[in-house]
């Protein structure tokens, strides 16, 4: 990896603790669940930065209510933050939120993945790299960013989803 | 010769390093059996080792010593003679210098000096010679770690074991542990080193006057290592623990006063440390230091000790959560850190041990009275701010810690801060003449301030606390000053309290929680310290039951004064209060009273619970209660009855639950109840037997149902004495039934004829009861109970279960599996086996089995039935439920004759045993579906015997059960049905054989299955996906379905895993989207995360097939699914697939 980090210093926050869900969701065997914001984050707070040993929920690259989810059309907007607005890894860890919620969620579902407007130095350009398909699929079509995503994502502690 | 010549051998051996170190340890255990057979005197060995021992190459030497040191080290119970002794311990003593040979020169030295008493032991003389050699020649900090340990040991040993040798070095062994123990680090020697300098300063109690210097380089050494900081990863093979090597510390720390001076600064200083680690120790040090320095010593530092303690728990790190809900009122309202915690241990050894001086403290700190002066500004709980909110329950807990530490400084603290809190409170001295009806309340003119009675209650609750733990010992000064000013005041604090609970609901809940809390502690002070006015008594416990029976929207009072009653109740049973018993006993009959008075407005719930609760705080109340509790059943029942009763249905079906669910196992736990329930269930009989028409409502089947199991759980609740009655009684009521058709006269009628099952014999509700009720007495009885009439219960049940009544099926089975095999002149098992298969059954129908040829009788039998002889299709389902309840009795108790049933069972299952459906009938098809739904019933009764049933045969229900029963039944059935199930022609049959089988499978514990895994599997995988047809079977499909993962999961049956990994992932990744059952999905998709571990080249090819069912799954509507099924795609795509 590059040998002097982009950010060399990320302020690192505390981790919320995981919500436990009130309800248990045995009650009814037929009731449906639908998926809401706190089960997309579940998915999202434990990829790990590419550039440090954190979390993106530790650096606050994203919150929980940076997410949208509208169940019933299938759509899914996560807004990240980078912690720098020169951050060079942004489309790596875009690219992560993708993938996992490639691989997370039913095919049925639109992801737009998006930096938060005024984070970024190259805003648009980031935007539409993250949500043109041709060029994920170029992307992914990259070992070496394949086996940096994979890294991101690799399970840590059991509980990512 | 010979000998010696061997034994040069084996010195060489061990002397040469070249040599491997077992062929060294051989050498040396050679040498030592030889030394302890005898065989070879140790002065021999000495000489023969001459050379070895004083050679001037170092390593030979040091070999050479070591062995001798080693072989004496394991003659450690063989007698010695003095002179030996003392020649060896000299020459060890002497090498001690030699450092270049220092090893076994220290083990020797253990190894005489640790000989026991009687063997022959080193001379005090020797150890100080060892001693001496120690001191002058050994440098400890420059050995390796295990001579240092070495080193520690020997010094241990000699503090131990000679300590007069030790004495008689004088001071210098202290420069020597000083040297020694400095900059050690390895955790293992620390402990020792602590303790060898605990036990060299007990030696030594009172150094004199220069020694001082000595003290205080010993703790200067010491003290560094305050507070332990111990990072050793887990894995290395330490097996010393930070808390082993804290505690040695703080003994070395506390083994003399004389440390005082350079201890107790050292603590303080800790306590402003930020490591919370460092603080706890500091704090559990000080508290032993005040216990093993002494007052005098500790009150130098008494100022200093007071400020930072005060600090601690002023601003303890944790907020001060003050939490006021239901479970809280049995402590302080608050949940603490532990530093706070250990802070007010510290204080109150303090206040024991030096009152006057910390109470001097407590009563002019500035920040106490300032809270004290500015109470006013802590008027409501929801306006303090969190600092407030620390500091007052600060406060709060140091007068608390004051007052429950000894009589006198809860003196102290009532005579300072008492007064002041009333004040506030607005609370004057109530004349006993006053008016103290709960009436009065809204009449208080209470000031409401929220800090005084937080304090005033946590104050109360601690001299409680100290009144209660002291009534215990009875050497309690009666008439303290707190008693007296508590009797002055106790009226109108109640008052006060009450109106705070008043008050409740438009402000806070602490206010309501503070006043019932306030109002139990009143309640629970001993009556042989506060002489309160009965009057007082009945007055608070009327205001909790007012509060219960007015008050029942809010939920957190009610649930408060309900719990607090109880705790009063509780109380007084514990200490066997006779007076204010008298009083409560009032409470119980007030709250028992509720659930037949109909003006109450509270919901029938609540009742319950309060009366349930408030009974089981005690035997006696209890005692009182339960005769309500049946009162009001008798009535509901009676209602029942005769009106169809007006009040809703759901009041009954509660109230025999929380007689059932709540009251019997209390029961059960206690004693003198029996002749209660004895006499509840004879009445419930009683009330059945007068009551000679049922109304139509009475059909409510969830009454019905609570009825039965109230019925059967007192029953079995009941001693073994009752239950004859009982079952007299209940015999008798049966028996004056008309469906009861047995009577003496007609016994030989019905021996002669059989039993006729002929006629359609409709039941009345009346008589359904009856019976039920009655098959539930007899499944809860136990073993040795007397029939009236076995022969007549019997025919009874068999009737019965033939007509479909499904008790008497399982009071049949319960029957069977009690039966002792020749109890005091009861009819064996064997007879009852007799009647039940070989009673003739006459029907209507008869004729038809008769034209099939079933055997030449004119009458069928049980097993008859269950082949259908009969040409009533219900009737040979009734027959095979009837045979499964009673197999399962028999199965249970391990009896053998449950081959039969299970032949039975079997026939029926087989071809043969479904020839005869289809045999000579001329619509093949229907017959076709009835034979396929009579088989189904066929497997069910493997489901039914094998499975735990909630109903009867339980150990609850005093069933006669086998250990291992299953696993037995499991072994014999298995090759059984195997077989049954390669030999069957048609699908169908194979899929009633397979369900069988996955009936016995699912309730076999696993252990018992997994052997069996090669045979099971593809069995185990035809009824899985048998079952996931439709959701009638749940339950049993997910234990297959965990017994398959248990398979999955076990490295022993990994090969069938692999030979049938393709029909297992067909399984499963159907399983994964059965709709009926989350679990069955979620462990399905579990069993495939295990699959995924299998052999790449194995599971390759099905990777597809997979990834696409787990797809599906990512959409369930249930989230633990989706969650399941992320981790499965994870699992099986091991390389990134996009979609």
């Amino acid at each position: 990896m590059v040998s002097d980090l982009i950010n060399a210093n990320p302020v690192v926050y505390e981790k919320k603790e995981r919500r436990v869900r009130s309800t248990p969701s045995c009650l009814d065997e037929y009731a449906a669940e639908p998926i809401d914001q706190l089960e997309i984050f579940d998915h999202l707070r434990d990829i790990k930065d590419p550039e440090h040993p954190y979390s993106l929920e530790e650096l606050k690259v994203i919150t929980e209510d940076a997410i949208e989810v509208d169940d019933s059309n299938s759509y899914v907007r996560v807004t990240f933050t980078p912690t720098v607005e020169h951050c060079s890894m942004a489309t790596i860890i875009g690219l992560c939120l993708r993938v996992k919620l490639m691989r997370s969620l039913p095919t049925r579902y639109k992801v737009d993945i998006r930096i938060a407007p005024g984070s970024h130095a190259t805003e648009a350009a980031v935007n539409k790299q993250l949500n043109d398909k041709e060029r994920v699929a170029a992307a992914l079509e990259n070992p070496n960013l394949v086996d940096m995503v994979d890294e991101c994502l690799a399970p840590t502690n059991g509980l990512a989803g | 010769m010979a000998e010696l010549s061997e034994l040069t051998r084996h010195i060489e051996s061990y002397v040469d390093t070249s040599r491997s170190p077992s062929e060294q340890v051989a050498s040396l255990r050679a040498i030592t059996s030889l030394l302890k057979k005898n065989l070879l005197p140790i002065e021999i060995l000495v000489r023969e080792m001459g050379l070895y021992l004083t050679s001037t190459d170092s390593v030979i030497r040091c070999r050479g010593i070591l062995l001798l040191a080693e072989s004496l080290d394991c003659l450690s119970s063989k007698p010695l003679d003095t002179s030996t002794i003392h020649s060896l311990i000299i020459f060890f003593a002497d090498r001690l210098a030699d450092w270049k040979a220092l090893r076994g020169a220290l083990v020797g030295c253990l190894a005489l000096m640790r000989r026991k008493d009687g063997v022959g032991i080193v001379t005090i003389s020797d150890a100080l010679a060892v001693t001496k050699s120690y001191v002058h020649n050994l440098h400890v900090q420059s050995l390796a770690q295990h001579d240092r340990m070495l080193c520690f040991e020997l010094l241990e040993c000699l503090l131990e074991n000679y300590p007069d040798a030790i004495v008689s070095v004088g001071n210098e062994i202290f420069y020597a542990i000083c040297e020694a123990v400095d900059y050690e680090k390895d955790p293992q020697c620390l402990l020792v080193a602590f303790h060898i300098v605990e036990l060299a300063m007990r030696l030594f109690p009172d150094l004199y006057g220069p020694s001082d210097g000595i003290v205080g380089e010993i703790f200067d050494t010491l003290g560094r290592y305050f507070p332990i900081h111990f990072t050793h990863p887990k894995g290395e093979d330490v097996d010393v623990t930070r808390d082993e090597l804290s505690r040695a510390l703080m003994f070395a720390f506390t083994s003399t006063p004389l440390f005082e001076p350079f201890a107790i600064p050292l603590l303080l200083e800790k306590l402003s440390s930020s490591l919370p680690l460092a603080k706890i120790d500091a704090l559990k040090y000080l508290s032993h230091c005040t216990l093993k320095y002494g007052a005098d010593r500790m009150e130098k530092h008494a100022v200093a000790i007071w400020s930072s303690l005060r600090n601690i728990v002023f601003s303890s790190s944790q907020e001060p959560v003050l939490s006021f809900d239901c479970e809280s009122v049995d402590g302080i309202g608050f949940s603490d850190d532990d530093i706070a915690k250990e802070a007010l241990t510290v204080l109150e050894k303090l206040f024991m041990q030096n009152s006057v001086l910390f109470l001097n403290l407590i009563v002019n700190d500035e920040d106490i009275n300032l809270i004290f002066d500015n109470i006013n500004s802590y008027m409501n709980f929801s306006n303090i701010s969190l600092q407030s909110k620390r500091k007052i329950h600060g406060v709060g807990c140091i007068l608390a810690t004051a007052a429950r530490s000894t009589v006198f400084s809860c003196n102290r603290i009532f005579e300072s801060f008492f007064p002041c809190l009333m004040n506030t409170l607005g609370i004057s001295i109530l004349k006993p003449s006053d008016n103290m009806s709960p009436s009065g309340k809204h009449a208080v003119s209470g000031t409401l301030n929220f800090g005084a009675l937080y304090l005033s209650v946590i104050v109360l609750e601690a001299c409680r606390d100290l009144t209660v733990g002291s009534a215990q010992v009875a050497s309690f000064p009666t008439h303290e000053t707190f008693c007296c000013m508590l009797e002055r005041f106790s009226a109108s604090l109640a008052r006060d309290f009450i109106s705070y609970v008043g008050r409740g609901n438009e402000t806070s809940m602490a206010d309501v929680f503070l006043g019932v809390k306030g109002l139990q502690i009143l309640a629970t002070f001993p009556g042989s310290f506060l002489s309160m006015p009965e009057s007082l008594l009945e007055y608070i416990l009327t205001a909790l039951v007012s509060i219960i029976t007015e008050n029942f929207q809010g939920t957190l009072s009610w649930n408060l004064a309900l719990k607090a009653l109880v705790n009063v109740g509780s109380y007084i049973e514990k200490y066997h209060e006779s007076k204010k018993e008298i009083s409560y006993m009032v409470v119980v009959e007030k709250i028992g009273s509720l659930l037949t008075a109909a003006k109450c407005m509270m919901p029938y719930s609540r009742k319950l619970e309060a009366v349930s609760e408030v009974g089981m705080s005690g035997r006696n109340y209890m005692l009182k209660v339960v005769p309500r509790l049946e009162e009001a059943i008798f009535t509901n029942l009676s209602d029942l009855y005769v009106n169809g009763y007006m009040g809703p249905a759901e009041n009954t079906v509660r109230l025999l639950e929380c007689y059932t669910n709540k009251v019997l196992p209390w029961i059960n736990n206690s004693e003198g109840f029996d002749e209660v329930l004895h006499l509840f269930v004879i009445n419930i009989w009683n009330q059945i037997e007068c009551c000679k028409h049922f109304s139509t409502r009475t059909e409510e089947k969830d009454i019905f149902e609570a009825t039965m199991k109230t019925m059967k759980f007192a029953v079995s609740n009941c001693s073994e004495t009752s239950h004859n009655a009982i079952v007299q009684k209940a015999y008798a009521v049966v028996s004056s039934c008309h469906f009861f058709s047995w009577n003496e006269s007609a016994v030989n009628h019905v021996e002669m004829r059989g039993l006729d099952i002929s006629h359609e014999l409709k039941l009345s509700i009346r008589d359904r009861w009856v019976l039920s009720l009655f098959a539930s007495v007899i499944m809860a009885i136990h073993p040795q109970t007397r029939l009236p009439d076995v022969r007549a219960t019997l025919w009874l049940f068999m009737e019965m279960l033939l007509k479909g009544h499904v008790p008497s099926a399982q009071a049949l089975g319960s029957l069977v599996n009690k039966f002792g095999s020749k109890a005091n002149g009861q009819s064996t098992l064997d007879e009852a086996m007799d009647i039940i298969f070989n009673t003739s059954i006459s029907h209507a129908d008869s004729a038809y089995g008769i034209s099939m040829g079933i055997g030449d009788k004119s009458t069928m039998n049980l097993a008859d039935l269950c082949f259908g002889a009969s040409n009533s299709r219900l009737l040979q389902i009734n027959a095979i439920v009837g045979l499964a309840w009673i197999g399962k009795g028999l199965l249970m108790r391990g009896h053998e004759k449950v081959k039969d049933i299970v032949m039975i069972l079997l026939e029926c299952l087989s071809s043969k045993g479904g020839r005869h459906l289809r045999q000579d009938s001329g619509q093949e098809n229907c017959e076709q579906d009835v034979s396929s739904s009579v088989m189904t019933y066929v497997a069910d009764a493997f489901h039914i015997m094998m499975s735990d049933s909630e109903v009867c045969l339980s150990r609850r229900y005093h069933a006669n059960i086998r250990p291992l029963y299953k696993q037995r039944f499991f072994s014999t059935m298995m090759p059984m049905l195997q077989a049954l199930i390669i030999k069957s022609d048609s699908l169908f049959q194979r899929s009633v054989l397979c369900r069988a089988l996955a009936y016995i499978m699912s309730e076999t514990p696993l252990v018992a299955v997994l052997g069996e895994a090669k045979k099971l599997t593809p069995v185990l995988l035809d009824a899985l996906l048998m079952f996931s047809k439709d959701n009638l079977d749940k339950d049993t499909m997910y234990s297959l379905l965990l017994l398959l993962s248990g398979i999955l999961t076990d490295k022993s049956s990994q090969e069938v895993v692999i030979e049938n990994a393709h029909i297992i992932i067909n399984c499963l990744t159907r399983m994964v989207s059965y709709p009926h059952m989350m679990l069955v999905r979620e462990t399905a998709l579990q069993c495939l995360v295990a699959m995924s571990m299998l052999p790449h080249s194995r599971i390759y090819p099905l990777r597809t097939q997979v990834l696409q069912a787990v797809s599906r799954a990512l959409d369930d509507p249930k989230r633990s699914v989706r969650l399941q099924a992320v981790r499965c795609r994870q699992a099986w795509s091991s390389s990134p697939v996009t979609t």
